[in-house]
């Protein structure tokens, strides 16, 4: 059995259990490469449907085309789309020049909190493909996240189902043993569960899967006229491009294999601090 | 070997991965270890292990190999992606993923959680201090998470000298103990990872030894065998109809966790007992398979519309698993309260759930000393048991030996997995025979073409049983005919079941034979059952001490028991005073079903 197929499998596996066990579910949908892999799997594990809301945080500074390639995928697949916004950070002038930690704070951690547990408002995509608000929505119990276990040092401590108390703090030492594809699906009231189906996937399986399935990924990823291209999508003012001729996922995987540069490389707010992404993660970050 | 990192890969999709675990006693070397195999495989990149020299030189300390984890660590992503629990590598001959697991005790449930994931484990024994707690824990817990691959790597070897004879001594201890809990090492390999010793090069100082290095061991172990020869198991994971998005299809998805399926095969649902045939398997965005072999996630669509719910096991209908009430099992306990007798907890078997209690502990073993008996009543934090479950419904399942994915569980104490085990044998808990007639019984059914769903449907709730229990005199039939007025009164279709009217309907069976009196009364409700009613009966209607017979024949129907009185049954799901109000009495018990799912929502 190929190991893309046991990887796959594995995922659709998790995916199912997922949406057998957590009544008000969601994914996050960064509409980046690892995310947009895992849509591609819920479509695999469920028929070609894709039977919960999508969540997206919208800092609003991500790239433009960006937003454009989501509510073009929504529309095409029929997703339900939820959007969340930090409105009054915004509405304040928040951006990444009074520290990056701060506006990721800000603008991710405590969007994505406030979404979740439905305290702010939700923007719903109707079937006319227009955003709509939504009020008091109900909290998510169960909420999938693309996080990949090689991505950093924080994310292979992560089980696949990984319990958040209430404060959507994550306890590393506390978590419960996970064996024989069975997995944490009972929680106390408050407490939620992130669902992790692709941990086990690194970042050249993730293109593998992208070559071999053809996702229709965004195509910031390849390499554009001047030659750069995004190695990890973000904010436009926090994500760089590298240097990279590769316009297609076989060149890309050429090109993984040979660097030495880490994927997240290119993200400021990992140089800020070096346990940047294990604080926004504790804190509730995806 | 150096050169097996440095030529360019392959593309990684054909090549084999495999997981190997590290496990070990803490402070036995696992860091150093995976330290040297990454820097003697060239995997590091250049001028790495001298940077990490070179800074230890500065800092005035002894380079470890250890040390490289942690520098890797701090510098994230290098290609060869290395973190704290996982770090990849790769020789000619595939990939690997080594699982790092914690040596600590307090870690066990980590540990557990690494292994399991693991096609093969490295035990590491440090020479100097020989066979130690967590070196025989660790065995044991391999053994029962089905690790069957195993090297031994007795390591820090250069601090007893190269002696053979102290390598020699730990081989012959720990290969006895490994025995008695089923492990049979592929090899025990001396190695000093300071200095290099056969880790991936044989080196100068182990002439005596004329085996493996580690990195020779791991090339030589195999992919876990295929299950495809075993008989088809495929746990019921969920049943998807996507109406709403305009998609009729009635979807079984499962994974089959041994043998393989085809379009056209007959298979059953066992504890269920239906039958069907497989009409197709259904794919989104590939090529629809001919076969789905073991391992894989599958989607199939059945050619009878039957009721079938999570937590079935799907076979060939020649083949089927055991059914039964009662396991003998080994079990491993991880929780902080201990697990008592007396004490309901969740069994979790594939995609099966059921309540369970503990039946007879036949012994409590500390796992790091084998022999030792623990004589008491109770499985505390970390020990191992020999005992017997007890489910409160019969589930499907197989022992250990014969099917692994079948064969083994969890235990869930309060929100969180607190042990796990497998199944050595299915016990017979006196209803086989009933079984068996009820399975030969719903393999012959001759069924109209409406489907327990489209019942459902039409009635506003699915079929159940409620039994009511209780001495003489408790006030059953008094409950039992207020629940049929009430639920009849909400327009739900229910029926009161006397065990007399079987009798004057179907009175062949002599007063004399009450096996038989049963055996009609358990088909009668069965019929009412499969006609999409609640049907409800009382105890003392059909003179019955014990209703296990009933549920056995009732399933896949459930039965949901109240009680009235003292001393209720294991398995009572709600208890009333005797003589309590039976409209009152009668008003729980609808909300009750109603929580379950059981019937109508109120409009």
């Amino acid at each position: 059995m190929a190991y893309l197929d046991e990887l796959e499998d594995q995922a659709v596996y998790i995916l199912r259990e997922a949406y057998r066990h957590f009544r008000s579910l969601c994914m996050l949908w960064s509409v980046g490469k690892d995310s947009t892999v895992m849509l591609w799997l819920t479509r695999k594990a469920f028929f070609g449907h894709v039977p919960f809301p999508l969540v997206h945080i919208d800092t609003s500074y991500k790239i433009p085309a960006m937003i454009e390639y989501r509510d073009r995928l929504a529309r095409e697949w029929g997703l339900t789309m939820v959007v969340g916004q930090n409105r009054k950070a915004l509405a304040d002038g928040m951006n990444h020049t009074r520290g990056r930690m701060i506006c990721c704070g800000a603008l991710k951690t405590d969007a994505l909190r406030h979404t979740l547990d439905g305290s702010w408002p939700r923007m719903r995509m109707d079937a006319d493909g227009v955003y709509r608000e939504e009020k008091n929505g109900a909290p998510y119990t169960g909420v999938i996240v693309g996080a990949r276990a090689d991505e950093e040092g924080s994310r292979s401590k992560e089980r696949y189902f990984s319990p958040r108390d209430k404060n959507s703090d994550w306890d590393i030492a506390e978590q419960p043993p996970e064996l024989w594809n069975q997995f944490k699906t009972d929680f106390a009231p408050g407490t939620h569960v992130r669902i992790h189906p692709i941990l086990d996937w690194t970042e050249i399986n993730i293109w593998e899967y992208i070559e071999r399935e053809k996702v229709p990924i965004t195509d910031l990823y390849f390499g554009n006229a001047e030659g750069k291209r995004y190695r990890s999508l973000g904010c436009d003012p926090c994500t760089g491009m590298i240097d990279s001729t590769a316009s297609n996922p076989a060149e890309i995987i050429v090109d993984l294999r040979r660097t030495n540069v880490p994927e997240r490389a290119g993200r400021a707010q990992d140089k800020e601090d070096p346990y940047a992404l294990e604080k926004l993660r504790r804190e509730g970050y995806m | 070997m150096d050169s097996a990192a440095h030529e360019t890969p392959a593309s990684g999709a054909g090549r084999e991965t495999m997981n190997v675990v590290i496990v070990g006693h803490v402070d036995h070397g696992k860091s150093t270890l995976v330290g040297r195999l990454l820097a003697d495989t060239g995997v590091l990149g250049d001028g790495k292990l001298e940077k990490v020299q070179e800074t230890c030189r500065q800092q005035g300390k002894v380079f470890e190999y250890a040390f490289l984890l942690d520098a890797l660590e701090e510098e994230q992503g290098q290609g060869i992606t290395i973190d704290a629990a996982r770090v990849f590598f790769r020789t000619d001959l595939r990939d690997y993923i080594i699982i790092d697991a914690p040596g600590h005790i307090e870690f066990l449930k980590n540990m557990v959680t690494g292994a399991a994931r693991a096609e093969a484990a490295i035990l590491l024994i440090d020479a100097n201090e020989g066979v130690r707690e967590n070196s025989r824990r660790h065995g044991y817990l391999l053994s029962m998470l089905g690790i069957r691959q195993v090297i031994v790597a007795v390591n820090k070897i250069d601090l007893v000298g190269y002696d053979q004879a102290v390598f020699e001594r730990i081989v012959s201890e720990y290969r006895a103990f490994l025995a008695e809990v089923d492990i049979h090492p592929q090899c025990f390999i001396p190695v000093s990872s300071r200095e290099g010793d056969f880790v991936a090069a044989r080196g100068q100082n182990l002439g005596w030894f004329d085996g493996p290095t580690i990195l020779a061991a791991m090339d030589s172990l195999g992919k876990k065998p295929q299950t495809a020869k075993l008989p088809l198991r495929m746990p019921v994971q969920d049943v998807y109809k996507f109406n709403e998005r305009g998609d009729d299809r009635r979807i079984i998805a499962g994974r089959v966790e041994a043998g393989e399926l085809r379009p056209g095969d007959e298979v059953l649902f066992s504890p269920s007992n239906k039958s069907a045939t497989i009409e197709s398997i259904e794919v989104f965005s590939a090529a629809t398979p001919e076969v789905i072999g073991a391992g894989r996630a599958a989607g199939i669509t059945l050619s009878e519309q039957i009721y079938v719910t999570r937590g079935e096991i799907m076979s060939h209908v020649s083949a089927p698993p055991s059914v039964s009430t009662k396991l003998r099992a080994n079990l491993f306990w991880l929780g902080r309260q201990a697990m008592a007798p007396g004490k309901k907890y969740k069994l979790k078997l594939a995609t099966m759930e059921s309540e369970v209690v503990i039946d007879e502990i036949h012994r409590v073993l500390d796992a790091s000393e084998l022999g030792s008996r623990i004589d008491k009543d109770r499985v505390d934090r970390h020990d191992v048991a020999d005992l017997v479950l007890r489910t409160r419904r019969p589930i499907a399942v197989d022992a250990v030996a014969d099917i692994e994915a079948t064969g083994r569980f969890v235990i869930v104490d309060g929100y969180d997995i607190a042990g796990g085990g497998i199944i050595r044998e299915v016990i017979d808990d006196n209803q086989g025979e009933r079984r068996q007639q009820s399975r030969d019984r719903n393999l012959a059914w001759v069924g109209g073409d409406v489907s327990a769903d489209q019942r459902a449907e039409v009635f506003g709730h699915p079929a159940s049983m409620v039994m009511l229990t209780g001495a003489a005199g408790a006030g059953k039939h008094a409950v039992a005919r207020a629940l049929e007025r009430l639920l009849c009164g909400d327009r739900h279709g229910a029926y009161l079941l006397d065990g007399k009217n079987v009798h004057l309907a179907a009175g062949h069976a002599s007063a004399a034979d009450r096996d038989e009196q049963l055996r009609n009364f358990g088909e009668v409700a069965h019929i009412l059952l499969d006609a999409g009613l609640i049907v409800i009966s009382t105890t003392n209607a059909i003179q019955l001490s014990s209703h296990a017979g009933i549920v056995t024949q009732i399933a896949p129907f459930e039965m949901f028991i109240t009680h009235l009185g003292d001393d209720p049954p294991e398995d009572a799901d709600r208890v009333f005073a005797a003589g309590a109000d039976p409209e009152a009495t009668a008003k729980e018990i609808a909300a009750d079903l109603s929580a379950r799912g059981r019937l109508r929502p109120p409009a």
